[in-house]
């Protein structure tokens, strides 16, 4: 690798890629992005702790049961990933 | 428009909590028991954006608030640690300023200092950027700080030359797509620190489709070793585990105990460590919880003393259990959990050496206990020997709540999280209007009614022959600790009670009780004076009485004493001075001729280590107040006159730290205050100069419609003020802070500090023809509160203004109808005789045996508030609709909906013929469900028709409407069907009201307030538009509506705000939004009327900004503009953080503003005022 490449911004793309979890790239699909949006949103929701009073109150749970809760969801947050296509 | 934003209550819910000597005080009592480590423990308890020092009094047994700052951040995790060899903890602070914060109490400042700051990231609460999980190796060498997701950062923590802490930079130990459920330190003595986490990588589940990825997803405990030789952190060991792990909690080691972990998942219990068999239990069930629920434990504390240990874990139902370990060396064999007690679930728990128990509880009020057992009795225990494993899984093993035994519940915090709705009104008719708010959740539920003001609480009352006009008490000498007597002068006689066991009439006190008495005091170190229209009396310790008697036929109108000096004013104006001379003896000094009569008298306490003090005041009816000289070289003349607007009624000379003190006493320079109450009800502060006498520096305030008298007296210690107007007030000093302060009760006509065996600091008070003795109660907070019981949590309520009744409506998801409680409750008890389970039935028997008196009965009464609804399947709604008359406190009407309705909305409605008067609508959903879809079977609106003078409903009219439920609004102008005009941003919106013609004010589930106007010359558009814009919206505009409205003010609240309304909250004060959070906080926006004064705010505002950043490292600018940038609105909070910066700070940032710090604590003073 030359010097000047790892300035060129498809290097510095790749980097903040690997340092900033959930930084978009063009071939983006709306499964992946959706789970971006769907991950950044329970980690907020977790450590917003008034947001998570909030929900707990309309679920009826727990704080804690809430918080637990929407961890698990990060696993899995849109449901199963479609099928890729083959190319 | 721009807006002056104040807190009036913070937050009083509370996110985490941690204990640990942050004073490193050694306390007093403990000193016998002779351990290096009997210092008195703080507990530090973050309360979302505010950080609070809390300690609880080991002898009343009462929670102190030390210390209470705002951090303009989420604080999101704490924990404590302290140096080897230290004997003071540190606080470390995890939040979402990007940064790492260490902070230090500084005992004799009060206050909490950065000793480290670290960033290490961007700010916000990010999924990668560490704050949520934090851990620190119980030797204090290193923490740890980690992000729900991938990145944790490991902190070498140790000490220069002059034992100051070092932190290292950080080393990594990320771990991409791996999320982090729990992270804790083990204790490893002093081997290199291990970080123990419980993680979970989704890297494989996000790229298989078939989900069979997603399935096998397994949670690894994962061991994190920190070599401080080589300084690398280390990935030592990654085990598989229970994949309903959830919390870990350190296990003593290092000779304490067998080190490792209690990791605790959903319905077990296990104890891990590296290369050690997996010990498991299960946690015992309520024996009506649903089999499809799980139990997850929410809070854990840990109890170490020398020779023992043990674990505390709360589940989420409120249960808490007791872990125990049988081990030998560093193998566990058994693990045991014992059903302990049953409280009200928290956020977290702390156990004191003191031997309390801190629960900081998730809703509602935070309660302290004391342990009255450690759970030693026989009791339900599940334990890793007794094991069953069977084809459908492990056997459960279950329990039924019993009443508390092993604590018992000594204090308790009100908290009024979460406020779920609130209206500002003056149903009571009182002088400054109410603040309802409907708090809590499920059974804890309140109504609560907050007054401005502090509670008092009646230690007692008694009836006395005539009514009094004025009391005082007195000590017999200086140096006791209780008042001898209480004086009550009546309109021509004196009555003198003694103090001891009871409160008595004495007439052996040589007090002359034929005449009614205008003074009574201590005088010297052992002598009473009494001063009444005929003379001083003077009654020496040994019983000797000296009288001094008016000349000729004028008679004494009015006194000024402290301990050494008298001044008394004769009828026609002429003044005479008293000074006691050394032997003890009054002797007369000077004689000064008054033009005219003498409206009131004081003179300033005498300074410390001085013969006298220099300052008389007098003031006349010629609307002056002069002060005198009462030095011998110019005695009684004229140093200073201030001119009022009103004759002056009373004086009193108070001293007031201008800046925070230390914890007890403090450091700097007392400014000396010249108090006077007025004849038009106002209260007059002027600063006195200590070496002139000038007069500089004046506030006034209204308190009410009589004229103020006032009164010293004793509040934590320092010298405090009364003042009774047509209500009473408190003038006192608070964290650092002077602060003016109605008191929660009648009007009082004359009252005196009190002072004896039963009440340390107590006010004995006169009104009418009583004479009450009264404490006051939680000093420094905004509101004191009334709290009625409802049933389920309160969605909404509506104020009947007509009966100045409430309509209230409560639901709860999850939980089971009043009728199917008592079944359920009647059927449980009869289940536990006849359950085959081994456990359960030896539990059974323990209660039984423990006591035949109390045992069935008392289960049969256990209160809901402590246990909590048993749970039903999550998709069953119970609602009712509640009539309430806050007067009474009385339930005039409970309608309990069936069918699974829930009741969202209320309002009351008055249709045209108006046939039935006003009615109440209600907005009820059937089936309401928000996971995995939000939707509803069925939405209906109720009407009901008051009967019976409003007290009771009648059902008229239900209709169905098919229709979704509408949780996503846009900003809508008017009450206009069509939508000419929206917001450019769609918010969630959780409340919103209505400020003029055409502003709106709104508030969005992310914490932001602000204000949406549609622009004047569309709205005059608008108005002259015949068709009122309907052809322009029929035309549209990419899907909205044809006009945007601007948005004028915005502003983070960092706390989810539920209701707004704009309301007064003192009488003829202006009108400020006041809204309420989940957190249960209660803030003001108020609107400045001048430009110089946002001028001079949002100046203060930049200088506190630049000079006072916040404690946790958040910038302040970007808090209050987390998601939107701020707009005209100032932070009072922050410029309120003013007068505890040190004095030479406060100087400089006064210099740039020109003008002196006094004048900015007038201003700040000032606009709190216009607020409340």
């Amino acid at each position: 690798m030359q010097a000047s490449d790892r300035f060129n911004i498809n290097s510095q793309l790749e980097h903040l890629q690997a340092k900033y979890v959930g930084t978009g790239h063009a071939d983006l699909n709306r499964f992946e992005w959706a789970v971006n949006i769907q991950r950044d949103s329970y980690a907020s929701y977790i450590g917003h702790y008034p947001m998570l009073a909030y929900f707990s109150i309309a679920d009826n749970e727990s704080i804690g049961r809430e918080r637990y809760n929407f961890m698990q969801k990060m696993l899995l947050p849109c449901g199963l990933p479609p099928e890729r296509d083959e190319d | 428009m721009y807006l002056y934003s104040l807190t009036l209550q913070r937050a009083t819910g509370a996110v985490c909590a941690v204990i640990g000597s942050f004073s490193g005080r050694d306390s007093k009592k403990s000193s016998s028991s002779g351990s290096s480590s009997s210092s008195t423990q703080e507990i530090a308890v973050a309360r979302g954006t505010t950080l609070e020092l809390l300690r609880p009094d080991p002898e009343t047994g009462r929670l102190r608030t030390l210390l209470s700052v705002d951090v303009f951040g989420a604080i999101r995790s704490l924990a404590q640690f302290r140096l080897t060899g230290a004997t003071k903890d540190y606080l470390v602070v995890g939040s979402d300023s990007g940064r790492l914060v260490i902070l230090e109490y500084s005992p004799d400042r009060n206050r909490l200092d950065k000793v480290h700051q670290e960033t290490f990231g961007k700010s916000g609460c990010r999924r990668i950027v560490p704050g949520q999980l934090l851990a620190v190796d119980p030797k204090g060498r290193a923490l740890c700080i980690a992000a729900l997701e991938k990145q944790k950062l490991v902190y070498v923590l140790n000490r220069d030359a002059a034992a100051r802490l070092t932190i290292s930079s950080p080393l990594e130990a990320h771990k991409s797509n791996t999320l982090t459920f729990s992270l804790t330190a083990l204790d490893c003595g002093f081997d290199n620190p291990v970080f123990a986490a419980i993680e979970l990588e989704y890297a494989e589940s996000d790229r298989d489709p078939t989900g069979q990825a997603a399935e096998q997803a397994q949670k690894h405990l994962t061991f994190y070793e920190l070599d401080l030789g080589l300084n690398h952190v280390s990935r030592k060991a990654s085990e598989p585990i229970d994949n309903g792990a959830n919390l870990l909690v350190t296990v003593p080691g290092g000779g304490d105990g067998p080190s490792g972990l209690l990791v605790c998942c959903d319905n077990f219990v296990l104890y891990r460590n590296q290369g050690h068999p997996e010990v498991r239990a299960v946690i015992p069930r309520r024996a009506d919880l649903p089999a499809e629920r799980g139990v997850l434990i929410v809070a854990a504390a840990t109890h170490r003393q020398k020779s023992l240990f043990f674990f505390l874990l709360q589940t989420e139902y409120g249960d808490i259990f007791k872990v125990d370990l049988e081990h030998s060396n560093d193998t566990v064999t058994e693990l045991r959990i014992k059903y302990f007690d049953t409280i009200p679930v928290t956020s977290a728990i702390c156990v004191l050496r003191s031997g309390f128990l801190f629960a900081a509880s998730e809703f509602g009020n935070h309660a302290l206990y004391q342990f009255r057992d450690i759970g030693r009795d026989v009791d339900v225990e599940s334990s890793s020997a007794t094991l069953m494993e069977t084809e459908e899984g492990f056997q459960p093993v279950f329990f039924q709540p019993r009443a508390l035994k092993n604590l018992y519940r000594i204090d308790e915090i009100e908290s009024l999280m979460p406020i779920m709705d609130m209206r500002v009104a003056n149903l009571f008719d009182e002088e400054t209007p109410q603040v309802f708010t409907a708090c809590g959740r499920g059974p804890r539920s309140t109504l609560r009614i907050l007054r401005p003001g502090l509670a008092i609480s009646e230690m007692a009352r008694s009836m006395l022959p005539a009514e009094p006009i004025a009391v005082w008490t007195v000590k017999k000498n200086i140096n006791d600790m209780f008042d001898a007597y209480i004086v009550v002068s009546f309109a021509n006689v004196t009555l003198v009670l003694s103090i001891g066991e009871t409160i008595e009439e004495v007439s052996d006190s040589q007090f002359l009780d034929t005449t009614h008495s205008l003074a009574v005091s201590l005088l010297g170190e052992d002598s009473l004076m009494q001063v009444h229209p005929n003379g001083i009396r003077h009654i020496r310790e040994d019983g000797r009485v000296n009288e001094w008697r008016t000349p000729g036929k004028k008679t004494i109108t009015k006194v000024g004493s402290n301990r050494l000096q008298v001044v008394i004013a004769l009828s026609g104006g002429e003044l005479i001075y008293f000074e006691m001379d050394m032997t003890g003896q009054l002797m007369e000094v000077e004689k000064q001729d008054m033009s005219g009569d003498v409206a009131c008298l004081a003179i300033a306490p005498v300074p410390e280590g001085r013969q006298r003090s220099r300052f008389l005041a007098v003031g006349s009816y010629d609307n002056t107040i002069r002060i005198l000289s009462l030095d011998p070289d110019d005695c009684l003349q004229p140093l200073s006159v201030q001119s009022v607007s009103s004759a002056p009624e009373s004086l009193m000379f108070l001293e007031v730290q201008a800046s925070v003190g230390g914890e007890d006493g403090a450091d700097h320079p007392a400014n000396l205050f010249l108090n006077a109450g007025l004849q038009n009800g106002v209260l007059f502060r002027t600063n006195v100069d200590m070496v002139t006498g000038q007069l500089s520096d004046t506030r006034s305030r209204f308190l009410g419609l009589r004229p103020p008298k006032l009164f010293p007296c004793i509040v934590s210690h320092r010298q405090a003020m009364l003042c009774l107007s047509s209500r009473p007030w408190l003038g006192y000093i608070h964290q650092g802070h002077f602060l003016l302060t109605p008191l929660s009760c009648d009007t009082l006509e004359s009252a005196a500090s009190f002072s004896s065996d039963q009440c340390s600091e107590g006010v004995v008070a006169v009104a009418g023809d009583a004479l009450r003795i009264f404490t006051i109660e939680r000093l420094g907070e905004t509101f004191n509160e009334t709290a009625i019981p409802l049933r389920y949590t309160p969605r909404k309520f509506v104020i009947l203004p007509k009966k100045k009744y409430l309509a209230v409506i409560e639901s709860d998801k999850g939980a089971l109808s009043a009728e199917e409680r008592e079944a359920a409750k009647k059927e449980c008890l009869e289940a536990a005789g006849v359950t085959e389970n081994g456990n359960a039935n030896n539990g059974d028997q323990m209660e039984n045996g423990d006591g035949q008196e109390d045992g069935a009965e008392d289960r049969n009464t256990l209160p809901d508030e402590q246990y909590g609804y048993p749970k039903a399947e999550s998709e069953r709604w119970v609602s009712c609709i509640r009539i309430l008359d806050p007067k009474s406190r009385d339930t005039t009407c409970l309608l309990e909906l069936q069918d699974n309705e829930a009741a969202v909305s209320i309002c009351t409605v008055n249709f045209h013929d108006k046939e039935h008067g006003t009615l109440l609508a209600v907005g009820t959903a059937k089936g309401l469900q928000f996971w995995p879809k939000r939707n509803l079977s069925a939405g209906f609106i109720h009407i009901y028709k008051f009967v019976d003078e409003g007290r009771s409903l009648e059902l008229l009219h239900k209709t169905q409407v098919e229709e979704s439920f509408h949780y996503c609004k846009y900003r809508r102008d008017e009450n206009q069907l069509y939508i000419f005009a929206d917001d450019s941003v769609p918010r969630w919106l959780t409340a919103a009201n209505h400020i003029d013609f055409d502003t709106m004010a709104g508030a969005d589930k992310f914490g932001n307030i602000y204000f949406a106007r549609l622009p004047q010359d569309l709205s005059d558009e608008i108005e002259e538009d015949p068709t009122g814009g309907k052809i322009k919206w029929e035309q549209g505009k990419l899907n909205g509506a044809p006009n945007k409205v601007e948005e004028i003010v915005q502003f983070h609240v960092g706390d989810v705000v539920t209701c707004l309304q704009k309301a007064s909250l003192i009488p003829g004060g202006g009108e400020c939004l006041i809204y309420g959070t989940v957190m249960g906080s209660v803030g003001a926006l108020l609107a400045f009327t001048s430009r110089e004064d946002v001028d001079f705010f949002s100046h203060l505002e930049m200088h506190l900004r630049q000079e006072h950043p916040p404690l946790c490292g958040r910038d302040h600018m970007a808090y209050r503009s987390a998601y939107f940038p701020v707009k005209d609105v100032i932070d009072g909070d922050l410029c309120e953080q003013f007068p505890s910066l040190p004095a030479d700070m406060q100087r400089k940032i006064a210099d740039e503003l020109d003008r002196t710090p006094g004048e900015i604590l007038k201003k700040l003073e000032d606009i709190r005022n216009k607020i409340i």
